[in-house]
């Protein structure tokens, strides 16, 4: 039996801004269908790496391979990258979705208009097919009724549900979510990672950084712990949190006792 | 003051109106562009809209107008008064307007630029789909308040022979040895304009508020 083609392969990725490296070479690999937890201590390059992958960011080097295709730069036979053509790189990212912290809806817009937006001006849908499709995608996050709503008219865990039911309308392969709970209120976190939960039993490939600890080693399938900029830990929750523990990720836990890091350091 | 002289000044309050809002149309479409030219990444065409906007914002309008009342036939084009004030009022609101959303593009936060780059938006589709809708909503304050300035300065054409309120009341109060009058009536016009003008801008400020930034 042949392994299946990983969803992102990524090689010797590095990322410099100005003259500080922020990234030194990560070497990761997502597996397709599954959801991958990417911890770490602030600045030790989560984000950079999220956002290298959905190629708001170029890499300074390594390559980046989504679904198979070299995404943004692709390695010549000399060794040397060459930017890939727009054309291709709009391709290759339009299998990718991204959910960001500050849930970035466009104000302007309604709550369906923000779904249906990319339907109808990028893929050319007639109104009426896109509504029907960004109303069942809206269904899906149990926002139905609130589609003719504005972003400023709904909670917080309300917008960032739209924004993930926005990301699903245009069916990405791979979707990455950078802290998508993190500038909601407690009592609105649990709404999305519900959604988050079951987008994962349905099988997406997720990246997902978080510091709900809690969440990444009940939903995680794969934890990757960065740190200082490099992959230090990659495993199944149960192997990396389990003791012996590596002690920078005991001592990364330690931080995060309330965001479900208690129940994973607790004696057995 | 007889019923038939104030019918000319509201018709002369008209033809402020007229002046004033022809003045800010034009000047929005050429503010658009001198805005656009200003946010280029070619040098050619920012470097110019630099200059065009520092001119006519440093310059006094009374001497942009009368400039371009004097050059134009200078250089062999014979226009009426009125469109050499058209051109003066509106190339001068054009260089504010371009200013003020130039403002209102750059408070467009780049998170909603990323969101719309993973949504597969061209860089033109996300200037017509996001970034001009927002950054006009973002102005619309300073355009009402520019709408203001511009309908109070549109008194200046008189200088270059437009007949609009300012000068109608001069003339009327001269004719009649009823200056007191004539003002009184031209300044409660400007005052009733510029209150409509407010209240309209409360009035879109309000019906764009469901679709404000958060
Ligand atoms: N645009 C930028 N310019 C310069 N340095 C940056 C930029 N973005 C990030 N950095 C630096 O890169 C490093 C990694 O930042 P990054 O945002 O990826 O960390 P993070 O793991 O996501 O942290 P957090 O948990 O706080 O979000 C930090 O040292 C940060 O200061
Ligand atoms: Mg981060």
């Amino acid at each position: 039996m042949t392994l299946p083609a990983p969803a992102i392969a990524i090689r010797r990725l590095c990322k410099s801004y100005g003259q500080t490296e922020v990234l030194h070479g990560i070497d990761l690999e997502i597996a397709r269908g599954a959801t991958t937890c990417l911890i770490g201590p602030s600045g030790s390059g989560k984000s950079t790496l999220l956002r290298c992958i959905a190629f708001l960011e170029e890499a300074t080097s390594g390559t980046i391979l989504v679904n198979g295709q070299p995404l943004g730069f692709e390695e010549q036979a000399d060794g040397r990258r060459r930017r890939l053509p727009q054309a291709r790189i709009r391709e290759v990212r339009s299998g990718i979705g991204m959910v960001f912290q500050q849930f970035n809806l466009w104000p302007h817009m309604t709550a369906l208009g923000n779904v249906t937006e990319a339907l109808v001006t990028v893929q050319g849908l007639s109104r009426r097919e896109a509504g029907e499709r960004g109303m069942a995608q809206l269904r899906r996050v149990g926002l139905e009724a609130r589609a003719r709503h504005y972003p400023s008219e709904l909670s917080g865990g309300q917008q960032q549900r739209v924004a993930i039911a926005r990301a699903l309308a245009l069916e990405p392969k791979i979707l990455l979510f950078d802290e998508p709970t993190a500038s909601l209120d407690p009592e609105l976190t649990g709404e999305v990672l519900n959604v988050m939960r079951d987008l994962g039993d349905e099988g997406m490939t997720m990246v997902v950084v978080t510091h709900e600890i809690g969440f990444a080693a009940t939903v995680g399938q794969r934890i990757v712990f960065l740190d200082h900029g490099r992959v230090l830990l990659n495993g199944p929750p149960a192997e990396l949190f389990a003791p012996p523990r590596h002690p920078r990720l005991t001592q990364f836990l330690e931080t995060y006792l309330d965001r479900g890091a208690a129940m994973l350091l607790k004696p057995a | 003051m007889t019923a038939r002289l104030f019918e000319l000044m509201l018709k002369a309050a008209g033809y402020t109106v007229v002046i004033s809002v022809a003045s800010i149309g034009i000047g929005l479409l050429v503010g658009i562009l001198v805005c656009a030219a200003k946010l280029s990444p070619r040098p050619w065409l920012r470097w110019p809209a630099g200059v065009f906007v520092s001119f006519f914002r440093g310059v006094p309008l009374l001497v942009q107008l009368l400039l371009i009342y004097n050059l134009l036939p200078a250089v062999g084009i014979v226009v009426p008064s009125v469109v050499a004030a058209l051109v003066g009022l509106s190339l001068c609101t054009a260089a504010y307007q371009a200013e003020n959303l130039r403002g209102g593009f750059a408070s467009v936060p780049r998170g909603l630029l990323e969101a719309a780059d993973m949504a597969g938006l061209s860089p033109w589709q996300q200037f017509r789909r996001i970034r001009a809708p927002i950054a006009l909503r973002l102005t619309v304050p300073a355009l009402v308040n520019e709408a203001i300035l511009i309908l109070k300065a549109s008194s200046l054409v008189s200088v270059v022979g437009v007949i609009e309120l300012t000068r109608t009341a001069q003339n009327l109060a001269a004719s009649t040895y009823e200056p007191l009058l004539f003002y009184s009536v031209a300044g409660g016009l400007y005052l009733a304009i510029n209150w409509i003008v407010a209240g309209g801008g409360a009035l879109a400020e309000r019906g764009l508020r469901r679709g404000r930034l958060a």
